[in-house]
């Protein structure tokens, strides 16, 4: 009776291994303290969001907020491990657990926040779509795009807003979809399609990509909202509110003013917030299980978020961004994080 | 068979556990019983996972709109249409460059084969040199090869190449007159098929009479002219009720007439030459596998060459080629998903790639995605099977 025994073990332990893997993934925080690393996702290279740079070291404003979470939770801002997702993966590699936080330029919707088992946790970065187009072309407005063909990335919001503008404005245009940004670049390079459209940040990091990036323009219309930041899986709050405000802290230290250089300094700071941001006043990190330090690593070791937008798309990188709306509440910008308290 | 040894005296039965015959059938029904429990299993911990996540499950999404656009459709399709359609649209693109792959790469495959066998020594040459190169160089460079290298050689829209006022080919692709029929054209397609059956029939009474009387007729020329020839005649005669659409650069691009996207020429090209290399290869050594003799025999009757090749050599050669080409045509077809990297949209690229996207449902996308590619697979290998029993060698 060999034949029967040997069937029962193994369903019994299959059944095993796939219990295993309902319960693994309860406790984001306790997995990663014990791991000593936070998975984050990230693109697979868009300059000044997520891109490895010469020395293969990822960085960007969405790598900003990967090392800001590892910062708040282990106290080291390069305890991080990047996995490089295209659009088309991203989702599932957050759900089954390959990914804790998913930080890929990913614009928040309703389809996602609410049908895929995902939460948002913010908006590191107030986007719209925009156009590419070779100058060649002569045009000055997406209004003159009737019948042109478009080249676009696969699996993004994108896709879906073209669809919607050529509609509302009765155009006609073909769509070419590429799998990976790159293919869309050398599709628009070949002069497979007239158009480029993507989030007008990327077109900015894919323009200078180009063989000869003074031969295309942007164009000045922007057709959608895009409000992009960091998804976290449903159903484990405490890590929704650490990845939450990883992010406010570093929006609250540019207001504040604590940087990563004066980060030490401010710690004997009379101001009350900032006292309360950097643990000097009571322990705001309590509440989701980290020292009271958390805030003071993310800002010493990452920086605040204006000196996160400055280095890595802002007027200190080859992007060359201005802050817009992504200029602090007070300057004039959408970026206001809720009070440390 | 005689009885073995150790029968027992008839009437007394053995108990069932020591029957094997009875033991075998047992342990195979147990065995099924729990392969279905665990699946069940699986699923139910599927299901409950996903809800217990929040995750949206089942199917209803396919009647939602999809809302994005595709390049090329062979059916009705905006993006006002259903996530539903987009799976048809994928289906039928996959499909379609699926088909005529199967059909180029079959014919460039046996042109080569049968070249590599040729006594002129350059023809020979050339389809080895063919078949080493396109055969040892991966798929996937060999699209991109197609669609990057020569893509860009190709003009812009405004400087497509023409052929007379009708035909265009640019870098956004190759622009055909589309045929308009008017009323009076259903005629043509009746003749057409009163045609092919006039000539099976003649077929049949060709070979009877040859068998009979040992006279034949050119039979299948006598066929090509008529299937072709009348309905020509017919289209003379109701005064050519069509009308031909053609295609006229309007802003970026041209409009009107057909379409044939460089996606596709560029997918279809690198597909059917890869595969045709491999054909190439079951070709020769399926004519190579026919002993010299029975062409010698043959020759000895003094059939004439074609003959000697239609009657003795293909038929026997067929029995080695057909089992391994159906694997060739089951890779084509299979390999065409790697349309994606290029942007053509079929199944993998439309419905895997952008609508599951869209509505984060992967494991039903990707399980229909997958049950389509098993069901094409099947249903190519069954009716090649039914085409290598027909062919089959029938002893007697």
């Amino acid at each position: 009776m060999m034949n029967k025994k040997h069937l029962v073990l193994l369903a019994s332990a299959g059944a095993i291994t796939l219990a295993g893997v309902a319960t693994a993934q309860a406790d984001t925080l306790e997995d990663t303290l014990e791991r000593g690393a936070v998975q984050c996702g990230v693109s697979d290279g868009l300059p000044g969001f997520s891109s490895p740079d010469d020395e293969g070291n990822w960085q960007g404003l969405d790598v900003d907020v990967c090392r800001a979470v590892a910062a708040a939770v282990l106290g080291d801002a390069e305890a991080v491990n990047y996995i490089s997702l295209n659009a088309v993966e991203r989702f599932t590699a957050l759900q089954s657990g390959e990914v804790d936080v998913l930080s890929r330029n990913t614009t928040w919707t309703t389809t996602r926040d609410t049908t895929l088992g995902l939460n948002f946790t913010g908006v590191n970065f107030y986007d719209g779509q925009g156009f590419m187009v070779s100058r060649d072309l002569g045009i000055s407005s997406a209004s003159e795009l009737d019948g042109a063909a478009i080249c676009i990335q696969s699996g993004t919001t994108t896709e879906l807003n073209l669809a919607d503008y050529f509609r509302a404005n009765g155009m006609e245009f073909d769509p070419i979809v590429f799998d990976t940004s790159e293919q869309t670049v050398g599709g628009f390079q070949a002069g497979r399609c007239d158009v480029l459209t993507s989030d007008t940040s990327q077109l900015a990091a894919l323009r200078i990509q180009l063989d000869d990036p003074s031969s295309a323009m942007i164009l000045p219309d922007v057709i959608s909202k895009e409000p992009l930041g960091p998804v976290v899986r449903q159903g484990d709050d405490v890590w929704l509110n650490i990845v939450k405000w990883s992010l406010f802290a570093m929006i609250n230290g540019e207001e504040y003013g604590v940087t990563s250089e004066n980060a030490e300094e401010m710690l004997n700071s009379d101001n009350p917030d900032v006292a309360r941001l950097l643990g000097q006043d009571g322990n705001y990190g309590e509440g989701m299980g980290l020292e009271a330090d958390w805030a003071y690593n993310i800002l010493s070791q990452v920086g605040n978020y204006g000196e996160s937008f400055e280095r890595n798309v802002g007027m200190g990188s080859p992007l060359e961004i201005e802050r817009g709306v992504n200029a602090l509440w007070n300057q004039g910008g959408f970026q206001y994080a809720p009070p440390i308290r | 068979m005689s009885a073995s040894p150790n029968t027992r005296p008839a009437g007394h039965k053995p108990p069932f556990w020591r029957d094997r015959a009875k033991r075998a059938l047992i342990f195979q029904l147990l065995l099924v019983a729990a392969v279905a429990a665990f699946l069940l299993y699986i699923v139910g911990n599927v299901q409950d996972n996903l809800s217990s996540r929040g995750i949206t499950t089942g199917f209803g999404f396919l009647s939602n709109t999809a809302g994005f656009g595709i390049v090329q459709s062979l059916i009705d399709y905006s993006s006002q249409s259903t996530y539903g359609r987009t799976f048809f649209v994928g289906l039928l693109n996959t499909l379609l460059v699926g088909g005529l792959g199967v059909l180029a790469a079959t014919i460039i495959g046996f042109t080569v084969g049968i070249a590599r066998l040729s006594p002129n020594w350059l023809l020979a040459r050339l389809a080895t040199a063919y078949i080493e190169t396109f055969r040892n160089i991966p798929l996937l460079l060999q699209i991109f090869f197609w669609y990057f290298a020569v893509l860009r050689t190709l003009p812009s829209a405004r400087e497509s190449m023409a052929f007379g006022e009708a035909i265009f080919l640019n870098v956004r692709g190759l622009y055909l007159p589309q045929p308009l029929f008017e009323s009076g054209f259903g005629l043509i397609p009746v003749t057409f098929l009163i045609a092919i059956i006039a000539s099976i029939a003649l077929v049949i009474w060709n070979k009877r009479r040859h068998e009979a009387t040992g006279k034949r007729l050119p039979a299948y020329w006598i066929s090509f002219v008529v299937i072709f020839g009348l309905p020509l005649l017919v289209l003379v005669a109701t005064g050519v009720p069509v009308t031909w659409e053609m295609p006229e650069l309007r802003g970026f691009n041209f409009r009107g007439g057909i379409t044939v996207i460089p996606e596709f020429l560029a997918l279809w090209l690198a597909l059917s030459i890869y595969t045709a290399s491999f054909i190439a290869e079951i070709v020769r050594s399926g004519i190579q596998a026919i002993s010299h003799g029975q062409t010698e025999a043959a020759q000895a009757l003094s059939l004439p060459r074609n003959l000697v090749l239609r009657l003795v050599v293909i038929p026997q050669a067929l029995r080695v080629i057909i089992p391994p080409l159906t694997s060739q045509y089951l890779n084509l077809i299979k390999n065409s998903s790697l349309a994606t990297a290029i942007g053509y949209p079929d199944l993998v690229s439309v419905f895997a790639g952008t609508t599951l996207n869209q509505t984060g449902q992967a494991i039903e996308v990707i399980a229909m995605t997958m049950a389509v590619y098993l069901t094409i697979s099947l249903l190519v290998s069954m009716f090649m099977n039914w085409f290598n029993a027909r062919v089959a060698l029938v002893e007697r």
